[in-house]
């Protein structure tokens, strides 16, 4: 393994109960290069500071648990190598949302986003013996849309989520996307209509920022500038 | 501490898989509460990578039956045949239903499930490797739990996330329901009901190197084992061969089923040697034993402590289409392109075989004898039905999960009539705030994570692939020693909301327990059959240990008794791969 460095991780903290306010706290750890900031946060939770709350799960990218603000981007903390890093590591919660402990977020305004846009397949003609077909061209269009992890990079990155707490936001935005593609799926003017009613698709203004966050590199912006076709196309407004 | 209480008809710990398939079906009899540590959608379940096993025949000839032959002969014979029968036979509906839900499979030319090659996984009885794994690229256990977790919204099952169990409450021989920690608050709630259903998933946590999540700590395991209740056959824990070097996060069996092949530092596909039919595709345990072989006989890469896992030679469209997230993983995490450069693999703890004990309805069994709790269920990573004896074939674990999970709720719905709303007794309320005051409040000069790395360490050494009377006798003493310095542990974090320290102790208390049984069973089985490899007895003994191990904790120690195993069809025979 390679040599190890010493880096600076600058981490924000509240503490409920006992903090009035967040406030920044240094710890000082070594750690290799093929080290994620995860690693690092673990090292200091093990060896300097069992205090310290993050979430964590999976550790490779796949379950969306760890995702905070690393040096001001909305990033996975086990995705992110520290030798991509420099030797000071600021790391916040994700933002935007209410802080339950430390880095640890409570998701929960974020979810009640996703389940307002029907998120299941919805197909009420009995289905066949066997499975339905998805041609490989017809599950292209979905593809990118059904690696999302919901880890919330993305929808705290835009400004108008900032703004505007009843946004969907790009995560919500996406997984209908997900549906409405779905030549499986039946309901897809009925969700679309739904993403139109509750300040969605139409506040969008393309910022631009999730196209940045998204750990798993998914061209966000470009499945939402689809949706506005589709949308204005079937001319949907707003009920 | 603040207390809530709840009631509900079915209380089901654990949002993966089983979990949910469980409460899919119990939501159809009654009111469902699914408790989780984490956000469903961050279970382990989701890490699942390479596929579900269903002889669809989308791709080629498959018979369920060769399914059913194939699992019995990579369980060692060990697996219950009526119990893989059912199984392997119900994997065609479960998968086709998953389908019609919405799950996302990659797809055929012409628009069926796609489907590849799995270890262990053949045509004509054993003859050739056979494409059985219905898959979604390399996240299929994404795909699916997604997918399940919408359903359950759609269902109306009511979720409790970040919700602790701290017990599962068993009184008068009966499940009552369980007392949760809200992480969020710190308060506790009770939840009472009818029917309980255990899906917490494994315990590979208990090793050093693995390729289980950080959640999958087994203490739902232990809070039954301490009530008296046995755990099934815990000497059977997967190693899977292709863990990443030092990381232990998985490679997909799937890359080798794509036509990946296994190298050792001379250059050579070692597999030709063990296994001259199926070579890299033979079971798991077969695999992992000679890549250590080969390690130990000087033949590593550069003759260090791993192998080779090639897939330079494969079609960068297989990489890029059927294995994008390994592909994206391993340039992440060790700068390397699979498409260029072999990647470096050794075996990592992957997988429980053993567990809590149940029939074919995932009721929970109390003795060998069959009898079993009433209002009791287990399904999925953390039961023993047992679909996968000594050794479970890759694809089969998201199949088990499925199918019991649905099983489980099906037979509570059955008797929910007959079963009464259970009663938590403040006792055992009270046992758990004192064992949390315990926590919060105790001096001493330990810490968690030195005791945790300790006990991994510990697992790692002396318990994994090959194992010896002595060695295991070894950890049997340093387990105890461990027990006893968890009494010194002193926490730093003394909150009430969120406390990682407390949770990871609470969680570390059982994983001492949860080792020491396993350790228990491994000594007791004076064989080597499957993942279990006793160097003191290298050979299977069928006159002898063709029999499931049952382990209890009794008042002067821990008790074993033995249950035979089912056989139906297929007679033990030599297992040559
Ligand atoms: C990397 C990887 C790849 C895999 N690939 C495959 C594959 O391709 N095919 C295959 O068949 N199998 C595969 N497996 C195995 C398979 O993924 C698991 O065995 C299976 O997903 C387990 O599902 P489960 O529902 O039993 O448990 P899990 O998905 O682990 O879920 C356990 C649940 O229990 C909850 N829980 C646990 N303890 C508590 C508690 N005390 N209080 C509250 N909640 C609790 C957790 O929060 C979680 O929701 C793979 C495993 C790994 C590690
Ligand atoms: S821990 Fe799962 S995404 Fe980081």
């Amino acid at each position: 393994m390679s040599p190890s460095k010493l880096y600076l991780f600058k981490v924000k903290r509240y503490r409920p109960n006992l903090d009035d306010r967040p406030f920044w706290q240094s710890y000082e750890i070594s750690l290799s290069s093929f080290d994620r900031v995860l690693d690092g946060l673990i090292k200091i939770q093990d060896q300097l500071d069992p205090t310290l709350a993050f979430r964590k799960s999976c550790a490779h990218g796949i379950c969306g648990s760890c995702a905070m603000k690393i040096n001001g981007v909305n990033r996975l903390a086990c995705q992110t190598l520290v030798k991509d890093l420099p030797t000071l590591i600021e790391i916040e919660p994700l933002p935007k949302l209410p802080i339950i402990k430390d880095l640890v977020v409570d998701m929960s305004p974020f979810f009640e986003k996703y389940e307002k846009i029907l998120p299941y397949l919805i197909n009420n003609e009995p289905p066949p013996e066997r499975e339905r077909i998805q041609n490989p061209n017809d599950q292209e269009k979905i593809l990118e849309a059904i690696t999302c992890i919901q880890c919330g990079c993305c929808t705290t990155s835009c400004p108008t989520f900032w703004t505007n707490d009843k946004y969907l936001g790009p995560s919500s935005l996406l997984k209908a996307y997900r549906f409405i593609y779905d030549n499986r799926d039946n309901a897809s003017l009925e969700r679309l209509q739904k993403i139109i009613d509750e300040m969605g698709l139409l506040h969008c203004h393309l910022a631009l920022n999730c196209l940045k966050a998204c750990p798993k590199g998914i061209n966000i912006p470009a499945h939402i500038i689809k949706l506005k076709k589709f949308a204005l196309k079937k001319a949907l407004r707003r009920k | 501490m603040n207390t809530q209480r709840h009631r509900f008809d079915t209380v089901i710990i654990g949002s993966g898989l089983a979990g949910l398939r469980a409460s899919l079906e119990a939501i159809k009899g009654g009111s469902v509460a699914v408790l989780s540590k984490l956000y469903p959608t961050r279970s382990h379940s989701t890490a699942a990578q390479g596929g579900i096993g269903a002889a669809l025949g989308n791709e080629e000839p498959d018979d369920p039956e060769w399914h059913f032959y194939d699992t019995v002969k990579g369980s060692d014979f060990l697996g219950d045949q009526d119990a893989i029968e059912y199984m392997c036979y119900s994997a065609i509906p479960t998968v086709i239903e998953l389908e019609h839900m919405g799950v996302p499979f990659s797809r055929t030319p012409e628009g069926k499930i796609a489907q590849r090659r799995f270890g262990g996984h053949t045509k004509y009885f054993g003859a050739e490797p056979v494409r059985r794994a219905c898959y979604s690229a390399d996240r299929t256990g994404h795909a699916v739990l997604h997918c399940l977790y919408e359903q359950a919204l759609k269902n109306r099952v009511q979720f409790f996330d970040e919700f602790q169990v701290l017990d599962i409450v068993v009184e008068n021989g009966v499940a009552q329901g369980v007392i949760a920690l809200e992480l969020k608050s710190g308060d506790l709630h009770l939840f009472e009901s009818k029917a309980v259903v255990v899906a917490s998933g494994g315990f590979g946590k208990i090793f050093k190197v693995t390729s289980n999540a950080f959640a999958t700590t087994g203490e739902c395991l232990s809070i039954l084992f301490e009530q008296g209740l046995p755990l099934e056959d815990l000497e059977f824990f997967q190693f899977h061969p292709t863990g990443l070097y030092k990381l232990g996060i998985l490679i997909t069996e799937g890359a080798r089923g794509e036509g990946g092949v296994l190298l050792n530092g001379k250059g050579e596909r070692f597999m030709e040697r063990y296994a001259p039919t199926l070579k890299d595709l033979a079971p798991r345990d077969v695999v992992a034993r000679a890549i250590l072989r080969e390690i130990m006989e000087g033949r590593g890469i550069d003759g260090k402590d791993y192998v080779h896992l090639d897939l330079t030679h494969l079609d960068p469209k297989i990489l890029e289409k059927r294995l994008p997230e390994i592909s994206s993983f391993c340039k992440i995490y060790l700068g390397l392109d699979p498409a260029l450069s072999p990647i470096p693999v050794v075996p990592t703890a992957h997988y429980a075989m053993g567990g809590i004990p149940t029939d074919k309805k995932g009721r929970v069994l109390r003795d060998v004898d069959g009898s079993y709790v009433p209002g009791l269920y287990a399904a999925g990573e953390c039961a023993c039905v047992s679909v996968h004896g000594a050794n479970r074939l890759g694809c089969n674990s998201l199949l088990d999960t499925l199918v019991f999970g649905r099983e489980t709720g099906t037979d509570i719905n059955r008797n929910l009539k007959d079963l009464s709303l259970g009663k938590i007794p403040p006792h055992r309320v009270d046992k758990v705030i004192a064992f949390l005051q315990f926590l919060r409040s105790n001096k001493g000069k330990e810490r968690v994570a030195t005791l945790r790395d300790a006990l991994q360490g510990i697992m790692m050494n002396k318990v994994s692939v090959f194992r010896t009377r002595e060695g295991l006798f070894e950890a049997l003493e340093e387990l105890q020693v461990l027990r006893d310095r968890f009494q010194e542990i002193e926490l730093m974090d003394k909150s009430g909301i969120f406390n990682q320290e407390m949770l990871s102790a609470l969680e570390l208390y059982h994983m001492i327990n949860l080792a020491e049984a396993l350790v228990f069973s491994a000594l007791v089985r004076e064989e080597s059959r499957g993942a279990h490899y006793r160097e003191d007895f290298p050979e299977r003994d069928d006159v002898n240990w063709l029999k499931h191990t049952f382990v209890y904790k009794t008042s002067s120690g821990i008790d074993y008794k033995f249950k035979p195993v089912v056989i139906t069809k297929f007679k033990p025979t030599e297992r040559t791969f």
